[in-house]
């Protein structure tokens, strides 16, 4: 059955963008039917992310104002034959994209895909509200840093009170997905840890990313740092938050941390 | 001096205390009528029936603690303005 998932944080910069490419290689890579989604109008990025930016002829909103079928408009990925993209427009405005384009896009996405991945763009506005709308469960992206952590609360917010799961009195499932995480700083007090994280936002745990110099690496050359380098800290981070999702089983790793009651408690509940 | 320096490093508890009592603060007011707002223009109301200001000589601040906290009106009135009691008139 379909399953439509929103990356989300509030605050911009966290790897929104990022994370959604490599989860979503990562579960096309163990062989789901993945399509993802650019919320973002006007300042697209995922087609870039994910070397598809030459690529580009149709995007969501053409399919939204019938100026493209739903086909023209997706972008297969060249190495993965089960991973698409649906580009946001770069030249419209945000007013394009309607409650009811989007419900219909979701709806026919519904039918040919395992996973529709939203990537939201910052903010809370239109773009953020709608990408949310539909998902049946949401990544939050959380940096270990207080601004960051505001927000996601914020969004957390919102995702219990404006999404059509909340409207009809049902729940969307939420997930954390801390990147940027540099576990000796956090260790030294410098940074908040993920328990300090976790016991805060009270949000169960998907995943782990350590900072890493492979993840500006994999989109300076347009690949998913899934694909890029598979076998590096943040890659193998996100497999694992990608079959959490898929409802396995993953023991938690906080590299050069003890793990601590609430991630105990988080951890186990996570995806 | 070092162990001193490495304390005064550790800024994450002083990170974490902040976003607790922020949170809880934002999480209650969530799905509430703005209650800064709603106090902000009766209050004002009042006044302007007696004083005349200018709106944008209103200065209101807030500071939360964690006991007490406190909210502050000041408003800027010009010397020389009569100040009508509802009564006079």
């Amino acid at each position: 059955m379909a399953h439509v998932l929103v990356v989300t944080s509030g605050k911009g910069g966290v790897g929104k963008t990022t994370s959604t490419a490599a989860l979503g290689a990562a579960l096309a890579h163990d062989g789901d039917r993945v399509v993802v989604v650019d919320f973002d109008v006007g300042l697209r990025n995922l087609d870039l992310v994910l070397g598809a930016e030459r690529r580009v002829v149709f995007d969501v909103i053409s399919v939204i104002n019938g100026v493209a079928k739903l086909s023209q408009a997706l972008i297969r990925d060249k190495r993965l034959e089960n991973l698409f993209l649906l580009p946001a427009s770069q030249t419209r405005d945000k007013d394009a994209l309607t409650e009811e384009g989007v419900a219909a896009v979701i709806a026919e996405l519904r039918d040919r895909f395992d996973w529709i991945i939203c990537d939201s763009p910052a903010g809370i506005e239109r773009g953020a509200t709608l990408a949310m709308r539909h998902a049946d469960s949401a990544i939050i992206v959380t940096n270990p840093e207080v601004s960051s952590v505001r927000d996601s609360d914020r969004i957390i917010g919102l995702l219990d009170s404006k999404t059509v799961k909340a409207e009809r009195g049902e729940r969307v499932d939420k997930h954390l997905l801390i990147t940027r995480y540099h576990p000796a700083r956090a260790a030294r007090g410098e940074m908040l840890s993920i328990d300090d994280v976790l016991e805060i936002l009270l949000t169960p745990l998907l995943g782990i990313i350590p900072e890493s110099e492979e993840v500006l690496r994999a989109s300076n050359v347009g690949s998913p740092v899934t694909l890029n380098n598979p076998l590096s800290a943040p890659a193998r981070a996100y497999f694992d938050a990608a079959r959490r999702l898929r409802g396995e089983e993953i023991a938690m790793h906080v590299p050069n941390e003890s793990k601590g009651l609430f991630g105990k408690l988080f951890g186990r509940k996570a995806a | 001096m070092n162990l001193l320096k490495l304390w005064q490093r550790r800024s994450a508890p002083v990170a974490r205390e902040r976003l607790q009592l922020l949170l809880a603060h934002e999480r209650s007011a969530r799905n509430q009528p703005d209650l800064l707002g709603v106090l902000r223009e009766e209050i004002l109301d009042v006044i302007r029936r007696h004083v005349a200001f200018e709106p944008d000589k209103v200065q209101i601040k807030m500071d939360r603690g964690r006991s007490v906290s406190t909210l502050e009106f000041e408003i800027e009135i010009p010397n020389g303005i009569r100040i009508s009691m509802a009564r006079a008139s």
